[in-house]
């Protein structure tokens, strides 16, 4: 019982930072029809930007936390003026090459500049475990899961309630209607790339505070992971990253502790397979008729 | 009407011209011709090995070693040696594009690599074909050898490192539950782990779990979870020093501590963990120790420091030592002849850094020599224990 318990925290745990940069993916795909590659990286990039200013700058952790995915959120939106906006009407399929080539762009800048720092160790936000009735948790996992929760439900809000938030939810239903009622579009757009980005950077910080060690191409097989949660949620559905995030997790998670750690991938991507099978939107996904 | 003709024939022939140019201008500063053996007063030595990326550390340690050599001795055959130092990337693509720019364009003699055993392995298969000495300084997987009689290694094999831990584990160290993580991606890693199992079970030893990873994963929660409720008496980790740091890391977190074996991808662990603790006690197998006080260790690592000014570990101490049996055996043969330097090389009995006895290759191209085992105390490399081929 014990080791199904650890095995369901340790799945929470990855997954939760799934989930989290799953929200960008979905969040952006939701406003621009973009799935945005190069937001993987952007975990890279935030760890990149902790470890220099905890190592070379020797800031304390929050401010360094503070500066890096303050750094990385606009970065996100920098990215989004200079690469995809002058694209905005041109057809999605070269957007998506333009988000490639950033990702790889990032990538190989990263590892060119961090040609001594590649892998990079960090320094240990939180160290050691915490017991509870026999089962041990890391407490950096604990942290993981509750400032994602924290985060996920700030976000929900934040769209439900905010001005913002209904500006996103307008653009994401019909742009062209949503420019028309007086909202700005180009100004919407960039927030949300600063908010999925500033998720994102949050997952860096916490993916290179347990991990302990980061590379310039970690980002890509990590965001393909969170790309798949959130398309197996329903992309574009906010919820739907959230959900898509922990069941990739806790699945992945129990594959390995139960079934095979050889085939823990194989397993994980025949259920996706399954699901995308019976709900090709996915889980929370409307089907919707395209008209002729 | 025929000056215009003139005309265009002379802006083809400049065009044509050009590209010619373009195709043999692709080396700017190795304009030396492609066999660099008769008469020039140049002898080309080839190094191959990851100068950049997550193994670079042993790419770069082994040039390092290699280097230091040729220093210490500029010229073979009376002949200025100069070292070519190309990256593979740790990728099996641009080894072999290394090896045929080394060999075709910079008239390479011999080729010290590839460091890592995929790259080495790609490689091998390519100069098996052409006949080029190749010595894999570094490069542990048994196949690396057996695609031609020109290919050599400077290092031991990953059966034997497997072997010495399972007899280690279970003779020196009284386990006899062991658990297994192993990179299932990686030929040497699974080479390792198969031999570490099927020699501690023959030994009456039982593997208590056996788990694997993909290179590239970073979360180990879920197999050392498992591996943790098995409760071993000790964990075998064959894997690179990278993965290392990150298993040690992830089990001190969530407390599970137990004894950690290893092998010599292992060294560097300690240079890249911001926690040195997380590997404390450990013990891993490796080709030399700095500590070894013979004669030929202590030169070596005296005259590595002052020049680096670090310790020089293992792919360092391979890499020099690679360097030296080239240059011997094409002392030996006395000429750049590619068949005469493969027939000295077997013959090779020479004193070097990371062995006890002098160094000889067998059949097979693969060297009889011993192996250490280092205990990690203190956060540094100690000796632990030594042995001389049977």
């Amino acid at each position: 019982m014990n080791l199904f318990i650890d095995q369901m925290i340790n799945g929470i745990s990855v997954g939760s930072v799934y989930a989290l940069v799953a929200l960008g993916y979905t969040m952006v795909y939701g406003i621009v029809k973009l799935i945005n590659f190069a937001h993987g990286d952007i975990i890279m990039v935030s760890s990149y930007f902790l470890m220099v200013f905890l190592r070379k700058a020797g800031l304390p952790f929050p401010l360094a936390i503070l500066l890096s995915v303050a750094l990385s959120g606009a970065l996100g939106a920098i990215v989004e003026k200079l690469a995809y906006k002058p694209l905005r009407g041109a057809p999605r399929i070269n957007v998506l090459i333009t988000a490639i080539g950033v990702s790889i762009l990032l990538q190989n800048v990263f590892a060119w500049v961090f040609k001594q720092d590649n892998p990079a160790s960090m320094p240990a936000l939180l160290d050691g475990a915490i017991n509870i009735g026999g089962v041990s948790i890391s407490k950096i996992s604990v942290l993981t899961i509750l400032v994602s929760v924290i985060l996920m439900v700030t976000l929900s809000l934040l769209i439900k309630y905010t001005k913002m938030g209904k500006a996103m939810r307008a653009v994401s239903e019909d742009s062209g209607a949503a420019a028309l009622m007086g909202i700005n579009v180009d100004t919407t757009v960039s927030a949300t790339f600063i908010i999925g980005s500033a998720l994102a950077a949050v997952a860096g910080v916490l993916f290179a505070s347990t991990y302990r060690l980061i590379n310039p191409f970690m980002g890509s097989d990590f965001g393909l992971k969170a790309f798949i949660a959130a398309v197996l949620g329903g992309i574009g559905i906010i919820p739907g990253a959230m959900i898509g995030g922990f069941i990739m997790g806790v699945v992945e998670s129990l594959a390995k502790g139960y079934v095979s750690t050889i085939f823990a991938d194989t397993i994980v991507f025949t259920i996706l397979i399954v699901i995308l099978i019976f709900k090709p939107s996915g889980l929370l996904g409307k089907n919707i008729k395209e008209k002729v | 009407m025929f000056f215009k003709k003139l005309i265009s024939f002379l802006v083809a022939g400049v065009m044509v011209l050009s590209l010619a140019s373009c195709g043999g201008g692709t080396e700017p500063g190795n304009t030396e011709e492609p066999s660099g053996d008769s008469g020039s007063e140049e002898i080309v030595i080839g190094f191959v090995g990851p100068l950049t990326g997550p193994v670079s550390i042993y790419g770069l340690a082994a040039s390092e070693g290699a280097q230091l050599y040729f220093e210490q001795n500029p010229t073979i055959l009376g002949k200025t040696v100069r070292l070519e130092l190309l990256d593979d990337k740790h990728d099996t693509s641009e080894a072999v594009t290394a090896y045929n720019r080394l060999v075709g364009n910079m008239g390479a003699t011999a080729i010290i690599g590839a460091v890592t055993s995929k790259p080495a392995i790609a490689l091998s298969i390519e100069a098996a074909k052409k006949g080029t000495p190749v010595i894999t300084p570094t490069g542990t997987a048994a196949e690396i050898t057996t695609y031609g009689e020109n290919i050599f290694r400077a290092c031991f094999l990953d059966p034997y490192q497997g072997q010495t831990m399972a007899d280690f584990a279970y003779d020196s160290l009284g386990n006899k539950n062991i658990a297994i993580l192993f990179d299932s991606a990686d030929d040497y890693s699974s080479g390792v782990a198969e031999a570490f199992e099927a020699a501690f079970t023959a030994k009456g030893g039982t593997i208590v779990a056996n788990e694997a990873y993909t290179s590239g994963d970073t979360d180990f929660n879920a197999q050392l979870t498992k591996i943790k409720n098995e409760n071993p008496d000790a964990l075998f980790l064959p894997i690179y020093y990278s993965d290392v740091a990150m298993i040690s890391t992830q089990a001190k977190a969530m407390g599970f501590s137990t004894q950690l074996l290893g092998i010599d991808g292992w060294d560097g662990v300690i240079d890249i963990l911001d926690d040195v603790s997380a590997v404390e006690g450990a013990y891993f197998c490796n080709h030399y120790s700095t500590e070894d006080t013979s004669e030929e260790v202590q030169n070596f690592v005296t005259s590595y420091e002052e020049k680096y000014g670090s310790l020089p570990n293992s792919f360092a101490a391979l890499g020099f030592d690679t360097a030296h049996v080239i240059a011997d055996a094409i002392e030996r043969a006395g000429s750049g002849d590619s068949a005469a330097i493969v027939e000295a090389i077997k013959t090779t009995e020479l004193p070097v850094v990371t062995s006890k006895s002098p160094l000889k290759f067998d059949e097979g191209g693969d060297p009889i020599k011993g192996i250490s085992i280092i205990k990690i105390v203190d956060g540094k490399h100690t000796l632990d224990t030594q042995s001389n081929p049977e």
